[in-house]
């Protein structure tokens, strides 16, 4: 009890930081954020890296284009070249682009080679794909649970619902129950399918793997910051692909712990009364 | 002497037959052209009506047009309908039109079977549309029919199939009717390094269709038996494996990217250095980027699936493989930069959309770069960040290679001249509306928001409304453009035989409008 109320109270403190964060990203953002992990935060470097190769590039390709336009239109008395080939210029432009791809290659081979690296973890999730919710399994724990897309923004998605879309918190990235885990804690997820392909994506973890029938795909992920992290299924899995968001609820190593515990208790209970998992708000 | 002037002169009487039977059963290459090009035409208005459907709804967050699952099926039906209807027939019209004509051949050398591979295609797309009016309607998973979900498709599923066997047939028959010609049917002296650039990337991306298209077929009918005669080979707990369609799909997917791109390619080969007034810069060295090219589409095609969990060494060659698509492609843009250089550049309707396909086809190659990167993929896939992507190459790439080489040849197909004013504003509105319809799907993904979703959070709302303006924009001045070619075939200034001010190639040397037969008699290459 003590612990939800600390938990409302760590709510309500974050709630017009979250209002001001949501306001800020809200509208018109253009940029990839760089996220809350270690991953999230080399791949937001890489692609930093990338984008501005390609602004270089694109500013001496367009630029070299644009002179063409103005300086070659046809004017009087000037004769066109006839030549059509130059072999130097031909290797330059193929060795240069060489190598540029082999400094990209390098950043980028050993970015994977650490994204792929989930030896070490502390705790293992267990993620499965359903058309059209989440469910979450703590293994070795027994508690699991289905999370699906809140109430609030079922109701205002629905076909002309009347309700207008901005009036309703977090619209379509709420869910009735979030995934709720430690912070700083090397987290190795396993994700499959009950049904057909989903893909569990949270951008702010950099975190986006298929969710597969017969397949167990497994990957990590640190995060540090506790806080609410939202995302969104990324694979096309029918008529509700649209509304299985992604809530993750990550909390201090104890607030964390307590959590379970409280968790493993209401699940026993459940056990005995009703077959379903509903704890308390 | 005389009998051989005898014979060609019988063979001119015997024109064109009259009324509707000429289309049905004609095997004149310019005749089933022309029949290609009015199909993909009357397929971009079919395939963007669905596209409009789709931005009407995502104009606003909220659901007010269409269910989530009519959503879905218009996802679905768009892409097909635009791939396999739309912009694979009207290359298929340019090839039918031009190729002869560019390499100084009578006729294709094989009529009744381009006869043939033509009038499947309306019968193909009348049954995919015709899944429409079936119960559960049509197919609704996505155009690259991933199963497990596919295989939860209604009546439509077995349709869907048929008619991608259908498009895959006419396809592969054109693919070998056009091999055949171009390496058959070539005037002498036109040795294979000479052909015109068109007709090399047609070459190319006839191999490619035949090598792609039956891996298709197969991978579909894989899923047909699945679905209906009790396989498992995509069904888990049958022991298949979902992935294993996935590779088979893409394994198709990426060459059939090239063989879209790679007539665009040839087209704008064409037009940029007439308008130039220069030859084309670096002819074989585009030629061996384009066989390169076409080689590299068939070792690339997991980076469409960096997300199903392969293993760190297959991710890492399938990356690297992709980052070296740039190397020939750039190598193409420099050349026809190159073209452009000290040449005496005019901007007609067709060099503008040269032009307008060289800068925005190289931001789509851009961005095909940044995703060539694994672990950056990782946050670009499925998102309105891939959408960009391949709509930049293959709206302002492939569709505006495709208007250009309309607005190129038109003179010569119909002997009069287009409304110059009118396609320079159609080239004006389209380039205006095609930026803002996909450039803000860029930030649309990198926010987060992920494709194929009919419903979105309030922080993506600005970025969609000003990609729906964009889109009804775009699909409205396209009216323009069947205006223009309507208002030319009925009449205008009469074009020469050369057309343009300066020209390379035969088919600049026969009368506009070209006449039914051409070159009956093989021109003399020096």
């Amino acid at each position: 009890m003590s612990l939800m109320r600390t938990l409302n109270y760590r709510v309500l403190a974050a709630a017009p930081m979250l209002l001001f964060l949501s306001v800020a990203r809200a509208d018109w953002q253009m940029n990839l954020p760089p996220g809350v992990t270690e991953i999230s935060r080399r791949i937001y470097d890489l692609h930093m890296l990338v984008l501005w190769v390609c602004v270089v590039i694109g500013v001496i390709v367009f630029g070299a284009m644009a002179y063409a336009l103005v300086a070659f239109r046809r004017k009087e008395g000037v004769k066109p070249a006839t030549w059509d080939h130059s072999t130097t210029a031909e290797i330059v432009w193929t060795v240069i682009p060489v190598l540029i791809l082999v400094a990209i290659a390098v950043p980028s081979a050993r970015a994977l080679v650490f994204i792929e690296d989930t030896r070490g973890a502390d705790f293992s999730i267990k993620i499965t794909g359903y058309q059209w919710k989440w469910n979450y399994e703590y293994l070795d724990e027994g508690v699991s649970f289905f999370s699906s897309l809140a109430e609030p923004s079922n109701e205002a998605r629905q076909k002309n619902s009347g309700i207008d879309p901005g009036s309703v918190e977090n619209y379509l990235l709420e869910v009735d129950q979030p995934l709720v885990l430690p912070a700083g804690v090397k987290i190795r997820y396993l994700l499959t399918s009950n049904d057909v392909n989903h893909a569990w994506w949270v951008q702010a973890f950099g975190v986006k793997r298929d969710a597969i029938p017969g397949y167990i795909n497994e990957g990590w992920f640190q995060v540090d910051e506790p806080g609410t992290y939202r995302g969104q299924c990324a694979e096309l899995c029918g008529k509700d692909h649209g509304f299985m968001p992604i809530v993750v609820e990550v909390l201090p190593k104890e607030d964390f712990e307590a959590w379970l515990a409280e968790q493993r208790a209401a699940t026993a209970v459940a056990a005995v009364s009703h077959p379903t998992t509903a704890p308390a708000d | 002497m005389s009998a051989t002037a005898q014979d060609i002169h019988d063979h001119h009487d015997h024109g064109p037959a009259s009324g509707l039977m000429r289309w049905v059963t004609t095997t004149n290459h310019k005749d089933i052209g022309t029949l290609y090009l009015v199909f993909a035409l009357v397929m971009l208005f079919v395939g963007g009506g669905m596209a409009l459907v789709i931005r009407a709804e995502l104009f606003q967050p909220g659901i007010q047009f269409v269910n989530p699952d009519f959503f879905n099926q218009m996802t679905t039906v768009h892409a097909l309908i635009m791939v396999f209807g739309m912009i694979m027939p009207a290359f298929a019209g340019f090839a039918n039109w031009m190729i002869p004509m560019m390499i100084g051949a009578p006729d294709m050398a094989l009529p009744r079977l381009n006869n043939w591979s033509f009038w499947l295609l309306p019968f193909a797309g009348v049954m995919l549309l015709a899944t429409f009016l079936m119960p559960g309607g049509a197919p609704a998973a996505g155009w690259t029919l991933y199963p497990p979900l596919s295989l939860q498709g209604g009546n439509s599923f077995p349709f869907t199939i048929f008619s991608i066997h259908l498009l895959g047939i006419s396809s592969i028959m054109a693919s070998i009717n056009i091999i055949v010609t171009i390496l058959n049917m070539r005037a002498p002296g036109m040795t294979l390094l000479k052909m015109p650039l068109f007709v090399w990337a047609w070459l190319i991306t006839a191999y490619l269709l035949i090598g792609a298209m039956p891996v298709l077929a197969g991978g579909v009918t894989m899923l047909l038996t699945d679905q209906f005669f009790g396989t498992s080979f995509f069904n888990a707990a049958g022991g298949g494996d979902p992935v294993l369609f996935q590779h088979i799909f893409w394994f198709f997917g990426h060459p059939e990217v090239y063989i879209i791109i790679l007539p665009a390619f040839g087209i704008v080969s064409q037009i940029i250095p007439t308008f130039s007034r220069k030859p084309l810069f670096g002819h074989e060295s585009m030629v061996f980027a384009t066989a390169a090219i076409g080689f590299l589409s068939y070792i690339v095609w997991a980076h469409h699936m960096f997300t199903v969990g392969m293993p760190l060494a297959g991710q890492l060659f399938f990356m690297m493989s992709t980052m070296l698509i740039a190397v020939p492609t750039g190598v193409k843009i420099f050349n026809w930069i190159s073209t452009m250089w000290r040449g005496s550049l005019t901007f007609e309707t067709p060099m503008l959309f040269a032009v307008g396909f060289l800068f925005m086809f190289t931001i789509g190659g851009f961005s095909g770069l940044m995703m060539a990167v694994a672990p950056v993929d990782f946050q670009y896939h499925d998102t309105y960040f891939i959408v960009a992507h391949f709509h930049y190459v293959l709206v302002p790439g492939a569709l505006f290679a495709a208007l250009g080489g309309a607005y190129y040849w038109l003179p010569k197909w119909t002997g009069h001249m287009y409304d110059e004013t009118l396609g320079k504003v159609h080239f004006w509105l389209s380039t205006i509306f095609v930026n803002l319809l996909f450039f803000p799907q860029h930030f649309l993904g990198l926010a987060g928001m992920p494709r194929r979703i009919p419903d979105y959070a309030v922080q993506f709302a600005d970025w969609n409304m000003w990609s729906s303006i964009g889109a009804f924009g775009f699909g409205f001045s396209q009216l323009l453009f069947v205006y223009v070619v309507i208002k030319c075939v009925r009449g205008g200034e009469k074009a020469s035989s050369k057309v343009w001010d300066r020209p390379f190639g035969l088919e600049w040397t026969v009368p506009s409008p070209a006449p039914y037969h051409t070159f009956e008699k093989a021109p003399e290459i020096k």
